[in-house]
């Protein structure tokens, strides 16, 4: 860890901006209710405020203040996306190094259950989910982290089935080390640069997709305050935007805020992954 | 009369981390017509790079950073790619090390051998397959008419490296850079493909750059040698007079490799055998790849198995390892059967029984310390903790000459290739083992390195008893370290006994071919050997 | 002397595998359905519903029947063409999807023609002048389109070229009779939001493949037998690109399948992927279930060619030992 904080002071700005966002939006999320001005969820002012005092970003269709329900929607939305991709990736990584390293017919029928779930586009098999399940938290956030877990798995797999041709393990394996060892000591180490990376890709993807559904609205509900959903209620907005008056520009432009919200993060994700995946390969050789 | 290439001064940078390193610094080179010069050098002594500079091309990530290449005349630095590529593959032809990597799949042999020429103007299709045909025979590849209507996969590799000097020869050029063509193949393959290389190039009177590690190699192929280290020039001589007098300390060193000799033996300690293999045959799926071996490595001695690739000397040390069970036939360690698969037997069986690989590189996991690869083993062998197994790594950080305290805490990419398999070495020692497999230890390493290595596992040898298995191609290594040897071909044992026996005739006519096939320093030996086989092969016919 | 090329039957074993990977997923789509926690007809009728409603929704979706029968009788019937009646309005939904999924084809189609040839095209223009402008440029630019929601792209294009401009509708109504003209202008906003969004995946991977294939040996052994480097690129890389770029346009097909959902929910578009998220949202069973077999049915077709246009490329199956 160190290694990349040092190796970050001669990063591209490309990466020391991305960094910079990421950290902007972690801090949004932790302190929330201590930055936001008003509650999440309450109606506080007419509707369709323009943006100015004390509403600084308008309010919306029912009066309730949108800088602050953007600052909420950082932690709700960051924050399950965030708890989906790491479920996803113990999942993944767990049974994908264990398929690698056990083998046999564990590998066989994991790499099978995998193929099967992967020859359905992730965002069909989501809709046919929550048809059953209905649209709760619990059910998207298992839901997402399955099927994302998917391409954790195939990932940790290779990566490790690479690492496993190498004579370390076989030095290990002759030693009569055991599984366990094998597994924390050996391998993962070396499959460590190519996860981290994958890691951040993941949560972009699924951070997308939570957002997405909750675009369709069929993720999270009202009224909680989430940026996806948000697009959603504002989305007609833009057809009124034009640029004469201060107000009207505002106003048309309220589904533009959330999306662009996660636009930036998505982007500072994707910045600071490529420069990862860029150094981790320089390292290599 | 000028030369055909001039090279001097030439500066070549690498970039790396921080900015650009000089990897060839200052070198010179002068080809007459016809001459052939032999470029010598470790890995790393630039000798690859020089080689295609010779072509005025340099690998991307590289750039010449000064001098001048003159080409009959014309400067190569600074020309215009239009030109350079003019005398690609015309005037100027290259052969790589990998053929099988360096023909395009999608295409046959022929077709990759006429579009030089073709393209060039130099001659029409036909012509050039025309040409092509004569240039397969000429280079003893079988069935010239048809080979090049093949695609590169369905070749062998001998075949291939000779179909790409063939189409290096398309175009007639005044020059060709081989870039350790043999290097590749096994020794008996490679004779097959130098002769066929020498032939050709004399009989086309072409000029030609050789470049490749192996000194016994370079005496049969060139006219004049020159001696590389790190991208200098370390000295230069007609073939004959470097070989009979070489005058710096450097290129002395590169000869004295052939010279180790190990430590005279105790022969009254040579009684019982330590490893017993009885009657083995073992094998992926239903092909088996050892077929009913036996031999056995007496305490303290060290036996070699030679072979080349296939032979299945790397499958026995699998078997005696436990990573592969033998379907027939048995391992017995001290008259006690060594159960298959290894994870079944005894920990102290598995401390006794060690091995150390071929490649240090991947036989170190890039992520554990010095400390961690020593300490791991005595920690999990003999339980050592704390202050004594602190104690225990230093000493065998100096047992293998590496100073402790400079060397405890780095990570394999900070090591040298010859202080990596040090550490190998160490990490097997840790186990405070009777027996240790040595597979190719020395192989990847450049010849002084591989010297070092070598006396290193003597001394210990001598100093703790152990006993080797030392698997190896290289028959040079062989008559330096072996006590005994056994050759093994196709999964078969050939021929089995003391060295001293195996290395006078008579000889197993496989033993023979591979004893005879070991190139020497004798720059008239590939000549001399030719002219047996011929007349043997006469003597077979008319009998 | 001929002898039987591997390559029938590698393609023949792919294509029983494809088969059985459908098979496997319509099952997953219709046992999915079982899992559901309680009686599909309450479900679908609510709570109020008397026993005699009830009893009858049940005898006319079959929901009496085993299990087994019921989803080989579905089976059966989608394979026909018929894939039973909505839940919702008891309608068949063959004639419910016919439309929609002809809309949805068309939409995706249409940006597919314009996407794919633009996107390989710039994709090996980047390799091959790597680290140029256009390479930095391009490499830049498609990381920002891939960060962005498809809605964000939708959005900034009607606020550009719908709400500003007033050059293309902001909805993109379009009916049965309409004419092909009428028609492209009608979805010209959804397309260009699929291309964009498409465009920077597909450039991305072409790059990346021709970047991994200009460094191989033999590609640097044609420019030292002199070759002129258009034809180094256009007779030894590219003949050996075409599986990598297969399996990356037949990967971004499949993603324009299935990006169409979002797509055609903001621009209000009558494709089957606003049929099903209206759907999910009734918990229409039987129609996300017609609409999932026909997206998951498309995109596991793509993958079947990718691999198949994979094993016809491949020299050394082609030409065995």
């Amino acid at each position: 860890m160190t290694r990349y904080l040092v190796l970050l002071r001669h990063a591209p700005l490309m990466a020391k901006i991305g960094v910079l966002l990421i950290a902007l939006y972690a801090v949004t999320a932790i302190f929330a209710p201590w930055l936001a001005p008003y509650p999440e969820a309450a109606v506080v002012g007419p509707k369709y405020q323009p943006w100015a005092a004390p509403h600084w970003l308008g309010t919306d269709a029912l009066g309730r203040d949108v800088l602050s329900r953007l600052i909420y929607g950082a932690r709700n939305t960051v924050g399950i996306a965030l708890v989906t991709t790491v479920l996803a990736f113990l999942l993944g990584t767990t049974t994908g190094l264990l398929a690698a390293t056990v083998g046999g017919w564990f590998d066989t029928l994991a790499s099978r259950v995998v193929d099967v779930l992967m020859a359905i586009p992730s965002l069909i098999f989501a809709l046919l989910i929550l048809t059953i399940t209905g649209t709760s938290v619990v059910a998207l956030v298992l839901v997402i982290a399955v099927l994302d877990s998917t391409r954790v798995f195939r990932l940790s797999r290779a990566v490790a089935q690479g690492i496993l041709t190498m004579d370390y393990i076989e030095v290990a394996r002759m030693r009569g080390e055991g599984l366990g060892w094998i597994v924390r000591r050996e391998v993962l180490p070396n499959a460590a640069a190519p996860l981290i990376a994958e890691f951040g890709l993941r949560f972009c993807f699924v951070f997308l997709f939570i957002s997405a559904l909750s675009f369709l609205g069929l993720g999270l509900q009202p009224p909680t305050a989430d940026w996806g959903s948000m697009v959603r209620d504002s989305a007609k907005l833009i057809s009124f935007a034009n640029f004469s008056s201060w107000n009207a520009a505002t106003f048309g432009l309220a589904p533009l805020l959330p999306a662009g919200a996660i636009a930036l993060l998505t982007l500072a994700v994707n910045m600071v992954v490529d420069w990862v995946l860029h150094v981790s390969s320089g390292l290599k050789d | 009369m000028s030369k055909l290439l001039e090279i001097s001064d030439l500066k070549i940078e690498a970039r790396g981390g921080d900015g650009w390193n000089e990897i060839v610094k200052g070198v010179g080179l002068q080809v007459a017509r016809g001459e052939v010069v032999g470029l010598i050098g470790e890995s790393g002594a630039g000798k690859s790079t020089l080689g295609l500079a010779a072509m005025g091309y340099v690998k991307p990530g590289l750039r010449i950073a000064g001098g001048s290449i003159r080409f009959d005349g014309q400067e190569l630095v600074g020309a215009p790619e239009s030109m350079l590529r003019d005398l690609r593959g015309r005037r100027i032809a290259y052969v790589a090390q990998s053929s099988a990597a360096a023909f395009n799949p999608a295409w046959r042999l022929i077709d990759q051998h006429c579009e030089g020429p073709v393209r060039h103007g130099v001659m029409s299709r036909a012509e050039a397959q025309a040409e092509a045909v004569a240039l397969y025979r000429q280079m003893r590849l079988p069935d010239p008419e048809t080979i090049g209507f093949r695609y590169p996969h369905q070749v062998s590799g001998g075949q291939l490296q000779r179909a790409m000097t063939a189409m290096a020869m398309a175009c007639r050029p005044d020059l060709i850079i081989f870039d350790e063509p043999t290097t590749a193949l096994d020794v008996t393959t490679q004779i097959e493909v130098l002769s066929a290389i020498r032939d050709a190039v004399r009989d086309h009177g072409s000029a030609a750059i050789y470049i490749t590690h192996d000194l016994a190699v370079v005496a049969q192929m060139a006219d004049r040698v020159k001696v590389l280290l790190k991208g200098t020039e370390v000295e230069e001589a007609p073939t004959r007079e470097m070989l009979a007098n070489p005058q710096q300390d450097y290129t002395r060193s590169l000869w004295a490799v052939r010279d180790f000799r190990p430590s005279p033996r105790d022969p009254a300690t040579s009684a019982e055998p330590i490893l017993r293999i009885e009657n083995v045959t073992a094998g992926y799926g239903a092909l088996p790849v050892l077929r009913d071996v036996s031999f056995s490595v007496a305490r303290g001695r060290t036996v070699a198995v030679v072979g080349e690739s296939g032979s299945g000397k790397s499958t026995t040390a699998r078997v005696i390892m436990g990573l592969l069970a033998p379907s027939q036939g048995r391992v017995l360690f001290e008259d006690q059967p060594l159960a298959a698969p290894g994870r079944q037997r005894p920990r102290d069986l598995q401390r006794r029984v060690q091995m150390i690989h071929q490649m240090a590189d991947t036989a170190l996991n890039p992520w554990h310390r010095v400390r961690d690869v020593i300490g791991r083993p005595l920690e999990f062998f003999l339980g050592l903790r704390g202050a004594a197994k602190e104690a225990r790594i230093r000493e065998l950080l100096a047992e293998i000459e590496l100073e402790p305290s400079q060397f405890i805490d780095r990570l394999p990419g900070e090591l040298s290739g010859g202080q990596k398999q040090r550490l190998c070495i160490a990490r097997a020692l840790a186990a405070d083992p009777d027996f240790i497999i040595c597979d190719e230890v020395t192989s990847a390493l450049d010849q002084i390195v591989a010297e070092g290595i070598l006396r290193l596992l003597d001394r210990l040898q001598r100093e703790m008893g152990l006993s080797y298995l030392f698997i190896t191609h290289d028959l040079a290594t062989v008559r330096s370290i072996a006590d005994e040897v056994v050759v093994m071909q196709q999964g078969r044992v050939v021929e089995q006994g003391p060295k001293d026996e195996m290395f006078t005739p008579p000889h197993h006519p496989y033993t023979e071919l591979l004893l005879s096939s070991v190139p020497e320093m004798d720059p008239d030996w590939l000549s001399r050997l030719l002219e047996q086989r011929r007349a043997a092969v006469g003597k077979g016919d008319a009998a | 002397m001929t002898r039987l090329s591997p390559i029938p039957r590698l393609i023949l074993r792919r294509l029983a595998t494809g088969l059985l990977t459908l098979l496997i997923v319509s099952a997953i789509i219709f046992w999915a359905i079982e899992l559901l926690p309680g009686d599909i007809a309450t479900e679908i009728l609510g709570q109020s519903a008397t026993p005699e409603t009830l009893a009858a929704f049940r005898e006319r979706f079959g929901l009496n029947d085993p299990p087994m029968i019921r989803y080989l009788h579905w089976l059966g019937g989608a394979l026909t063409g018929d894939l039973g009646l909505s839940m919702a309005n008891q309608r068949p939904i063959a004639d419910l999807l016919a439309d929609r999924a002809t809309n949805t084809f068309f939409l995706a189609g249409y940006a597919a023609v314009i996407a794919v040839p633009l996107a390989v095209v710039l994709g090996v223009a980047a390799a091959l002048y790597r680290g140029s402008m256009l390479d930095r440029f391009i490499s830049n630019a498609t990381l920002t389109v891939i960060s962005f929601p498809e809605y964000f792209v939708a959005y900034i294009l009607i606020l550009i070229f719908a709400v500003q401009l007033q050059w293309f509708p902001s909805l993109a109504a379009v009916s049965p009779g309409m004419g092909l003209g009428a028609r492209l202008y009608a979805t010209f906003l959804p397309a260009l939001t699929m291309v964009l969004i498409v465009m920077a995946h597909m450039m991305r991977m072409t790059r990346a493949a021709i970047v991994n294939l200009l460094a191989l040996p033999y590609v640097e052994m044609a420019h030292l037998k002199g070759v002129k480097r258009r034809r180094v690129i256009a007779v030894h890389a590219l003949p050996n690109a075409v599986a990598p770029i297969a399996t990356v346009i037949a990967l971004n097909l499949a993603y324009l399948i299935v990006g169409v959902v979002l797509v055609e929910v903001v621009f209000v578009y009558p494709g089957l992927g606003q049929l099903l998220v209206d759907s999910v949202a009734k918990r229409d069973v039987t129609v996300v279930q017609g609409a999932c077999l026909i997206f998951a049915a498309t995109y596991i077709l793509l993958n079947l060619a990718a691999d198949i246009v994979g094993i016809v490329s491949n020299p050394r199956l082609l030409h065995p030992r």
